[in-house]
């Protein structure tokens, strides 16, 4: 990587290549502080006839040039170096999904142990895991190698064992997949890169069962010891031989590669290293989702450790239909406090799926659209919960203390309670008519408990700002914070239930123009104004056996962070209950939709 | 800006249309360059390398993995047949030997000393490509397949499930509006593509399976009759290798919609011709939409145009609206602001004014309109 003199760089251009489209964007320095300026976008030309990514990034930059009046491409198309006056930049760094980005096969011995790291790895590098294999997946061998000759992964990653245990069970795994010969989607010239990860003492055992066909890679155990994951290696073996073998093979990214000054990253892996960061350098935890038209990315941030989950088909175009498969239609239509029937409604979940560029043109429409995202991201938020455990099979030492704890290894991480800063982008959180919207559908989706600040994405640009940490990560952070997201305000909600009507908290906030007192009975919510920028101080005091953060029925004091939506004060509980009749649900639905105003005026 | 760029499906009378046949790994091109092709002639075939069938050794004989070599009765590289004795033990002075047998037949691929597992390497499959069409072999891609042409009437759908058939086209309704009904079908429609109006019903799909109608193509169907065929709720719009008698394709979406009128009288003007149909559907980067081919006769002069997907809308370009409130709804653009408008959903987006044939005008997004051909 070239090294760079973070104090020369005036100038950064960051392009994303998404599957559709190439995104760019302009950062200055403004006065002594990063900022991004301008945004430009054209389509991604990885397909025919265009056949070369370059193109679609020398559109998109040629967009962003024209707004800034400043000139990026030189006239043999290339991006313009070093920055001098009105002319060119000093840094330009890019991220790539183009092409269906980087897709996975992981095997492991143990499926909750070794397998589960490996998976980890993967996607904490920004892969799309299609499958993972572990002994005791409960598949049968010759099930096992069927699916491995059906997928047809751009990479293979093993890993089993501890450092120093038996080497058994994973050369065994290796000895299925070599003559299983999975087949890469880029041809039969294609040599396919498998990573070693395992036991040290297997490694060479496992080379001696792998031909030439392809290309292995011993990198240190991700699992040394049962205690412990070493993800790194792994992880930096994933994006070298992404960018030597996936990237090579995509049209037109030879040239892209030499262009930039940082290493092209998978888009969710740079998504994930900004999210990484900005949790660290300000000791918070931290959940963002991404929740686009075929998948739905979650990565969280708790108590340091990163995790990343990707919800293969829940999406809102592509796969919409899936997710009323998954989350049955009773369970969408609960969140909408229209009157729907059902059979029209599964026609046009199919027709949206068939033609998945519509765009939703009446408030009914918007309101079911809406509904299946509540759902789609409640979905991948459970199973970011189920895969962001603490390490299964670690010896637990217990003291007297721990006699009535019923803790077990492979506890979930994440804890609304402890979470900070919720974080959303993708078109159906962005494009909503309204922020209340996007904060509404936040709130019931992923349900955070105390005090939880609230903002979106403002253009997505959490990819670019990934990669731009790598090489210069004050610029990154700076912009982060200023530009990138738009907060919405901040939800207070205490954890606990109880029965409709009766007393869950009363509340004071003092600051920023707001001097409020009150309280809240079950199954209510209330929206107050706090501007963006402002910020309050609030005191709530939870009835008995409801916490709002500092234990049942103790007041807990802290901040208030305003934005475009303001406070949400939610009192309908948590876990959240709608009721199990329809017609009581859509009268509950209804009044929150007038309490949230969550309907757009009438258009003149 | 006074035109755009927006999808549309192909429909066309005559096109010059290609198709690449390929293997899916490398193997041998029985037909040349040059030559004439009937839609189901094999072009290009190969083997796959056999299924591999794991016997751990070591497990069944009760063997340390490293003593397994030695046991062995067969060496990597030889036959063996299911139920031969791969590996016997030495027994105890020559005696209570115990044997393991081969569960199928094929090549031994290894012996591993470390897990004393054997690896047996079934039968090669054959993998055979056919031509699909009937047309004239334009290039030869060595190893690998061919690609093929012919001149054609085609039409794409919007969704299909099933993979490819073949059979003569037969229409059953009389206008694009009847619906698709069992009544409709009889015994004598078998091996043939079977035509309809507006929906199919479920239990005319059902009935063309029991007759084994090659292909049904239709205006629309409900999705409750799709769930009810398939055996469950379809996720992602990646279909054609469903295990179903019958190919099945929608032209224009799910729901009680009349087929587009051009589309039905062409079809209806090739009645008795030879069809090739695949019901793959792939909605996804790089779509594959389903498809209807039926080559043009020899000597027929007419002409032949450039089947379009994507082209340019303007005042006067025929489309069709593809999302509720006016689903499915034909018309033509009247006005295309430069401005974006508030939608009755809130949301702000780029409109276009439709002409309806009744001369209503409606406005709605760009994004949910589809160019037709007139």
């Amino acid at each position: 990587m070239k090294q760079i003199d973070p104090d020369s760089v005036n100038v950064i251009l960051a392009t994303d290549c998404g599957s559709t489209t190439t995104k760019a964007i302009l950062i200055r320095k403004v006065d002594g502080e990063y900022r991004q300026t301008h945004r430009g976008e054209a389509p991604t030309t990885v397909e025919e006839p265009a056949a070369d990514v370059t193109l679609g990034v020398v559109n998109a930059v040629a967009e962003v040039a024209e707004m800034a009046g400043r000139r990026l491409i030189d006239d043999a198309g290339r991006i313009l170096r070093p920055a001098s006056g009105g002319e060119g930049c000093d840094l330009y760094i890019s991220t790539s999904s183009a092409g269906g980005g980087l897709q996975m096969m992981v095997a492991g011995v143990v499926r909750e142990m070794t397998a589960a790291s490996a998976k980890r790895a993967a996607l904490g590098a920004g892969a799309i895991v299609m499958d993972v294999l572990a002994s005791n997946d409960r598949r049968l061998p010759h099930e096992q190698i069927h699916r491995i000759r059906e997928l047809r992964p751009d990479m293979v990653l093993i890993s089993g064992g501890t450092d120093g245990g038996t080497t058994r069970h994973v050369v065994q795994m290796a000895e299925l997949i070599a003559p299983a010969r999975p087949q890469p989607r880029f041809g039969a010239e294609y040599r396919m890169p498998v990573i070693f990860a395992g036991n040290r003492d297997a490694a060479p055992l496992v080379e001696q069962t792998f031909d030439e066909s392809v290309q292995l890679s011993i990198v240190p155990n991700l699992r040394p010891v049962l205690e412990r994951e070493n993800l790194g290696p792994a992880r930096d073996k994933i994006h070298d031989l992404f960018l030597e073998h996936v990237m090579a093979h995509a049209p037109g990214y030879d040239r892209l590669i030499r262009w930039t000054d940082a290493p092209i990253m998978p888009t969710p892996g740079a998504v994930g290293n900004i999210l990484q960061r900005i949790a660290q350098q300000q000791r918070i935890n931290v959940v963002g989702v991404d929740i686009g038209g075929a998948t739905t990315d979650v990565f969280s941030v708790f108590d340091g450790t990163f995790n990343r989950t990707v919800s293969a088909n829940l999406g809102m175009s592509y796969s919409i239909s899936n997710v009323c498969a998954e989350a049955t239609l009773p369970s969408i239509l609960r969140w909408v406090h229209l009157e729907m029937e059902e059979g029209e409604l599964r026609n046009h979940v199919k027709n949206k799926m068939i033609r998945p560029t519509t765009i939703p043109q009446t408030r009914e429409s918007l309101f079911f659209e809406q509904a299946v995202a509540r759902e789609a991201l409640r979905l991948a938020y459970d199973q970011h919960k189920q895969f962001a455990t603490t390490l299964k099979g670690v010896q637990q030492q217990r003291t007297v203390g721990d006699t009535f704890s019923q803790e077990a290894s492979g506890q979930t991480l994440v804890d609304n309670m402890k979470l900070d800063l919720l974080v959303g982008s993708g078109g159906v959180l962005s494009h909503a008519p309204l922020m209340q919207q996007t904060a509404a559908l936040l709130v019931d989706a992923f349900q955070p408990e105390g005090i939880t600040w609230l903002a979106k994405d403002s253009i997505f640009m959490m990819p670019h700002l990934g990669v731009l940490a790598q090489v210069h990560p004050e610029a990154a952070l700076q912009v982060f914070r200023r530009d990138c997201l738009i907060s919405l305000g901040t939800c207070v909600a205490p954890r606990g239930t109880g029965a409709w009507g009766s007393p869950a908290f009363r509340y004071a906030i003092s600051g920023g123009g707001l001097e409020e007192e009150g309280a809240l009975s079950f199954g209510e919510i209330k929206r107050l104004p706090l501007g963006l920028g402002a910020s309050a101080r609030i005191v709530v005091e939870p009835a008995r056996k409801v916490d709002a953060g500092a234990g049942p029925g103790r007041p807990l004091e802290g901040e208030l962070r305003g934005g475009t939506v303001g406070v949400l004060l939610d009192a309908r509980g948590r876990p959240l209950a709608l009721p199990d009749d329809r017609e009581a649900c859509r009268k509950a639905m209804a009044q929150w939709v007038r309490d949230l105003d969550l309907v757009p005026p009438v258009p003149a | 800006m006074a035109h755009a760029y927006t999808p549309g499906l192909k429909v066309s009378p005559r096109t010059r249309y290609r198709c690449r046949r390929i293997l899916p790994i490398k193997g041998e091109v029985l037909v040349r360059t040059g030559q004439q092709v009937d839609s189901r002639d094999v072009v290009a075939q190969t083997f796959m390398p056999g299924n591999i069938t794991p016997v751990n050794v070591a497990n069944l004989l009760s063997l340390p993995p490293a003593d397994v070599p030695e046991c062995m009765l067969k060496e990597p590289g030889m036959r063996v047949e299911a139920g031969e004795a791969l590996a016997r033990t030495k027994g105890i002075f020559g005696m209570f030997k115990s044997e393991c047998k081969a569960r199928v037949s094929g090549t031994i691929e290894s012996i591993s000393q470390v897990t004393g597992q054997v690896i047996l390497r079934g039968e090669p499959i054959p993998v055979r490509v056919l031509a699909y069409l009937a047309g004239r072999v334009v290039e030869e891609i060595p190893g690998e397949g061919v690609v093929l042409e012919s001149e054609a009437t085609f039409i794409q759908g919007i969704f299909g499930i099933g993979g490819e058939a073949f059979g003569p086209v037969r229409m059953v309704c009389r206008n694009e509006k009847e619906e698709l009904t069992a009544e409709r079908l009889d015994e004598g429609m078998k091996g043939a593509v079977v035509v309809g109006g507006s929906r199919m019903t479920g239990e005319a799909v059902r009935k063309a399976f029991r007759i084994g109608i090659s292909a049904l193509v239709s205006g629309g169907m409900d999705d409750a009759d799709l769930r009810q065929i398939l055996g469950y709720d379809l996720g992602v719009a990646v279909t054609g290798s469903e295990p179903v008698a019958t190919t099945l394709i929608i032209t224009e979406g799910f729901g009680r919609i009349a087929m587009a009128r051009k589309t039905f009288r062409l079809l209806a003007s090739r009645e008795g011709a030879p069809a090739s149909v695949n019901g793959a559907t792939q909605i996804r980067a790089g779509v594959q939409r389903p498809e209807i081919v039926i080559p043009s006769p020899a000597g027929d002069a007419g002409e032949v145009d450039a089947a379009r997907t994507a082209g340019l809308l303007e005042v006067g370009t025929p489309v069709r609206v593809i999302r509720d409130p006016h689903f499915g709804m034909i018309g033509v653009v009247s006005g295309l602001p430069a401005e974006p408008r508030v939608l009755g959903s809130g949301s702000r987006a780029r409109v276009l004014e439709v002409r309806l044939e009744s001369g209503r005008r409606l406005v709605v997004p760009r994004a949910n309109v589809e160019l037709i051909e007139a």
